[in-house]
């Protein structure tokens, strides 16, 4: 045996080590989540889902809230889906790997997708509230949030383009078809599941988004009459909750409860098509 | 990406050309109302945060990634995976939430006032585990497999082999995750706007408050007026930069692996 026993013997700690550390940290995500769940069921019921905050969210419920997280989220997916989908295309199908315009737009949403939100959040303020006078609104929130999802969205949907078979195209080519109905009928529709994957990631990232949102689509928490009003998202009414309200703390937990459920169902629905996506390839 | 950069250039203009970049390094406090624009102490806050997260992080997360490879049935490796990925989803106003509840008040027993540099510490090692777990996962999942059994078949330890085989062939991978994870701790806003208690200071402990660039931003931008809001472009500015160059960074490392 070359192993002698002293190396044995470390061996044997660290993997002590190595099942202590994932034991730690499970048991700390079980502790934020039983944290959240705990002091929030008392609060979930369908009267807190369907009445509006009183007293500045002390009391009643969280429907406008719920009502300008949808709006803003709606806002964000019809901007962002035709110019990330638009963009993708051009990436995957238009430029070759080794152009330089491809390179460059590739570089530069590799680098836009590590901003940090709050930069996007100056730069809507700056450019959407102020510039384009669309002030404190859903639009301009949802406007921000769009800028903020379009780099993961367009990396997945060139991805899924990507991974078409090349045969696809030149079958269809030798079949005398055009170039854009072969992108119609063929490439998008065997590219939807990465499309779907990347949609549902960067719902989940929308849907999270606190501080882009705090000085865009602003901090009103009645219920939006259009999307010119300002409305309080979701996340933002947490932050305000357990910030800026004292005695706030058991709705706060509500909402935390409904924000984690949301996005645990959205993170459910990506793995499923994930999963699904792999099983067809 | 053009647009964003020039419009922050352009909301930042007034005040560089005012007060000259000198000024954020070199004013007394950071009091706008003033005419006094000190960042030195929210740079020291974004600095000690970041930098006191990433090296918590960064050998929690890849332990948690050689475990997933080596240590682990599969089973349960597949099942820490989900758990890691559900970290990486929570979104960060629950952290805060959570860590202002929770944290600051454990913290707060072992050494008043609770929110500091220690809460927003912790905050941002949860908040980036994640990203360097899993960049880790997929890098030791790409050590050839050739290379671990010539280790079995020399007898190497599985220390030995993880110490001097599979750490120094995943190098590339691990530094390019580490950058990743420092810029998302860099960029990070309200969980340590939550937890940090923003008091604008060099901290001289860790049980000190602290305000970070991006906190001073959240918390400032509501009722800035004139150079004040410029003086909040100018950190954002900063941030961006940075950024930019952890990417570049990131470009490098990558490069040389090939």
């Amino acid at each position: 045996m070359i192993v002698n026993e002293k190396q044995q013997g470390i061996d044997r700690i660290i993997s002590l080590l190595f099942w202590f550390v994932p034991l730690l940290i499970t048991a700390i995500f079980i502790w934020i989540l039983g944290d959240i769940v705990r002091g929030g069921i008392g609060q979930l019921n369908w009267a807190f889902l369907t009445t509006a905050p009183i007293d500045t969210g002390r009391q009643g419920g969280i429907a406008p809230i719920l009502v300008s997280t949808l709006l803003i989220l709606g806002v964000c997916l019809v901007v962002s889906l035709p110019i990330g989908i638009g963009t993708a295309i051009l990436l995957a199908e238009f430029t070759s790997n080794s152009n330089w315009f491809g390179r460059l737009v590739r570089r530069s949403l590799d680098v836009l997708a590590g901003v940090p939100s709050i930069v996007f959040g100056l730069f809507g303020n700056a450019f959407f509230s102020k510039t384009l006078g669309l002030g404190f609104s859903i639009l301009s929130g949802g406007l921000t949030l769009a800028c903020m999802v379009l780099p993961i969205l367009i990396r997945s949907t060139e991805a899924g383009l990507s991974a078409v078979p090349i045969e696809y195209r030149l079958s269809s080519a030798s079949l005398g078809i055009s170039r854009t109905s072969t992108l119609w009928h063929l490439l998008l529709p065997a590219a939807t599941p990465g499309l779907l994957v990347g949609l549902v990631l960067g719902i989940g990232r929308a849907i999270a988004e606190t501080a882009a949102l705090i000085f865009t689509s602003g901090y009103v928490d009645r219920m939006p009459t259009s999307l010119l009003d300002s409305g309080r998202s979701l996340s933002i009414h947490i932050f305000d909750l357990s910030m800026n309200v004292t005695g706030g703390d058991a709705n706060a937990y509500g909402s935390a409860l409904v924000l984690i459920l949301i996005l645990l169902l959205i993170n459910a629905i990506a793995a499923w098509l994930a999963s699904k996506y792999n099983r067809s390839l | 990406m053009v647009l964003i950069l020039g419009f922050l250039l352009r909301e930042a203009l007034p005040i560089l050309q005012s007060v000259g970049i000198k000024a954020f390094l070199t004013d007394k406090t950071w009091s706008p109302s003033q005419q006094s624009y000190n960042l030195v102490p929210m740079i020291w806050g974004t600095l000690f945060t970041a930098t006191g997260a990433v090296l918590l992080a960064t050998p929690l997360g890849i332990i948690s990634a050689l475990f997933c490879q080596y240590y682990a049935p599969k089973a349960i490796a597949s099942g820490y995976r989900r758990l890691i990925e559900l970290l990486a989803g929570i979104p960060s106003v629950v952290y805060g939430f959570w860590g202002l509840v929770v944290l600051v008040p454990l913290i707060n027993q072992l050494h008043p006032p609770g929110t500091s540099l220690l809460a927003g510490i912790l905050i941002l090692t949860l908040m980036i585990l994640p990203t360097i777990a899993l960049v880790a996962d997929a890098t030791f999942a790409e050590v050839p497999q050739a290379y671990l059994l010539g280790a079995a078949a020399m007898g190497l330890s599985s220390w030995g082999t993880i110490w001097q085989i599979i750490l120094p062939a995943s190098k590339s991978g691990l530094f390019t995750g580490m950058i990743l994870e420092i810029g998302r701790a860099i960029g990070e806003t309200m969980a340590v706007l939550m937890v940090c208690g923003n008091v604008v200071q060099t901290p001289d402990s860790i049980f000190a408050p602290v305000r970070t660039l991006t906190a001073n931003i959240a918390l400032e931008m509501a009722y800035a007026l004139d150079n004040h809001r410029s003086a909040l472009f100018v950190s954002g500015l900063l941030l961006l930069s940075v950024i930019i160059l952890l990417a570049i960074a990131a470009e490098l490392v990558k490069w040389d692996r090939v």
